[in-house]
């Protein structure tokens, strides 16, 4: 379970030592990135972005720290955008600063950087973007989105004064694992937000039913968090074999299995599966090239996995 | 954040097991050797335990209270509060312990050791023992590296379960202080229990028999 620095050393060097392979894989995809259209903007996004939660948190760390570095220089080389963090997540922003530092993609556009409010005063919100942004080392956010509602009713009014000022392109909020989505259809048939995040996976599906019909209606492009359960959809799934059919939608792992059940859905904009490991990252990225599943496929991966 | 109850601990669980082990790992390197002299301030607590002199208990709480101050400083605040932004609070909980230490065994001198016959005392006296030599190596055989052992006076848990140990052995026992060191391992075993350690055992049932 626990790496050494050792370890940790000889992986990055690994990693260093294979920039032909991580060009090779990605280009070797079939077709061109899979992208979706933000609904407010038409800006295209990849399908698949990269979280944040656990996965950076690594304090001052610098061994690891490099490590996540090297997780988003695998992401943006396979053509990956959107990177998520909030301030509850730690010490995520300072490792994503850090990693952006390292690769000079700061000033670049190339990066689509999400991050979150996550305070219970309003009229501390502003501040606590700020030392958001300042961690990231960005000149401003791509979007921020008020983190599990906390306090929406205050936070709200200044993104989208912010917004209107141009220090944020886009504004949205977040939930995780179905909580308050009552209350969270009321804001966003309520409130010209961007984005939703939800938690949405092969096995947790019931934003199938309001939520995600309810943006497509509202035109609010959504993200998707936990796509698998915090790793423990693709650790159950390990223990058996993906089932040959997976080749019909270009699927060589479980990982892009899962993800690519997400994406298909058409409400959806981006999954964001997070991850410290520079092979699971490349595996995740294979989710956004080849062929999505078409209705009748969705229905036959959940069945498969429901009997698993 | 409202809808509590629809919390599990695994939804405040910020860091993984390698950055959390890794936090003990560089901590120890950047202390080195601090942890030889907490060690024997352990065992000098241990002799001052055995002597009864009138003045042990005193210096015995004034040990201990340094003992929090710096985990509540060098651990919480410095390095812990780093991947766990509820450290800080850990940190302030830490200090106040401390106070109340000074307050009991320093100013009230409670800190007395008259017989240590009674198996409430005696069995404090083991767990003493175990948290300043045990505990430690206990890592060690769920897989944990050497480098990243607890030891006793710097890092909490060995410094909580040998300090709840000193308040079973004494004559009369001072029931608040009891407090933040039970919080503590029912706080830290959840912590090691939801990462899945294997190690988590210690505190949940060190919490469980001192409920």
């Amino acid at each position: 379970m626990t790496a050494s620095r050792r370890t940790l050393l000889l992986s990055l060097a690994a990693q260093a030592a294979s920039p032909l392979l991580i060009s090779l894989s990605a280009s070797a995809q079939p077709g061109p990135m899979l992208t979706r259209p933000i609904p407010s903007s038409g800006e295209a996004l990849p399908v698949i972005g990269l979280g944040s939660w656990i996965t950076f948190n690594v304090g001052n760390d610098r061994v690891a720290r490099d490590n996540s570095a090297e997780v988003m220089r695998n992401f943006f080389a396979a053509g990956g955008r959107v990177i998520d963090s909030s301030p509850m997540y730690g010490s995520s922003q300072e490792a994503i600063g850090y990693g952006l530092n390292k690769l000079n993609k700061a000033p670049q556009p190339s990066v689509f950087a999400a991050d979150k409010v996550w305070i219970s005063s309003g009229a501390r919100g502003p501040a606590q973007m700020e030392t958001s942004r300042q961690h990231w080392n960005v000149p401003r956010f791509d979007l921020l989105q008020v983190h599990n509602l906390l306090a929406w009713q205050e936070h709200l009014p200044t993104l989208f004064a912010m917004k209107a000022a141009g220090g944020v392109r886009y504004v949205g909020i977040t939930t995780s694992e179905g909580r308050r989505h009552r209350e969270f259809e009321q804001i966003m048939a309520s409130q010209p937000l961007d984005f939703v995040q939800v938690t949405y996976n092969v096995l947790d599906r019931e934003v199938e039913q309001r939520i995600l019909p309810l943006a497509r209606e509202r035109r609010i492009g959504v993200i998707v968090n936990r796509p698998f359960r915090q790793g423990d959809l693709i650790r159950s799934m390990a223990r058996h074999a993906l089932p040959a059919w997976a080749t019909e939608i270009d699927c060589v792992n479980w990982a892009q299995f899962l993800l690519k059940f997400t994406v298909s859905h058409t409400a959806v904009t981006c999954a964001i599966p997070a991850t410290s490991n520079v092979t699971h990252l490349r595996q995740n990225m294979g989710a956004a090239y080849g062929r999505l599943p078409d209705e009748a496929m969705r229905r036959r991966m959940i069945a498969y996995v429901e009997r698993l | 954040m409202s809808e509590w109850w629809t919390y599990r601990p695994s939804d405040f669980l910020l860091f993984s097991p390698r950055t959390y082990y890794r936090l003990f790992e560089l901590y120890n390197a950047d202390i080195w050797p601090l942890q030889i002299v907490t060690l024997l301030t352990g065992a000098a607590i241990l002799v001052l335990v055995r002597s009864r002199k009138s003045c042990s208990g005193r210096v015995i709480a004034a040990m201990l209270a340094a003992c929090w101050l710096w985990v509540a400083w060098a651990f919480h605040w410095q390095r812990y509060s780093t991947i766990n932004w509820a450290a800080s609070y850990f940190a302030v909980g830490f200090a106040i312990q401390a106070l109340l230490l000074i307050w009991v065994g320093g100013v009230r001198d409670r800190f007395q050791f008259d017989s240590l016959k009674s198996a409430r005392e005696r069995i404090g006296i083991v767990i003493f023992v175990f948290a300043l030599l045990v505990q430690p190596l206990a890592g060690l055989l769920v897989r944990r590296q050497w480098t990243q052992v607890e030891v006793f006076g710097v890092t909490p848990d060995p410094t909580v379960v040998a300090t709840l140990g000193l308040l079973l052995a004494v004559s009369r026992v001072n029931w608040p202080a009891f407090v933040v060191p039970v919080l503590w391992c029912v706080l830290g075993g959840a912590t090691l229990y939801v990462m899945g350690a294997a190690d988590g055992f210690r505190q949940a049932i060190l919490s469980a028999l001192l409920r």
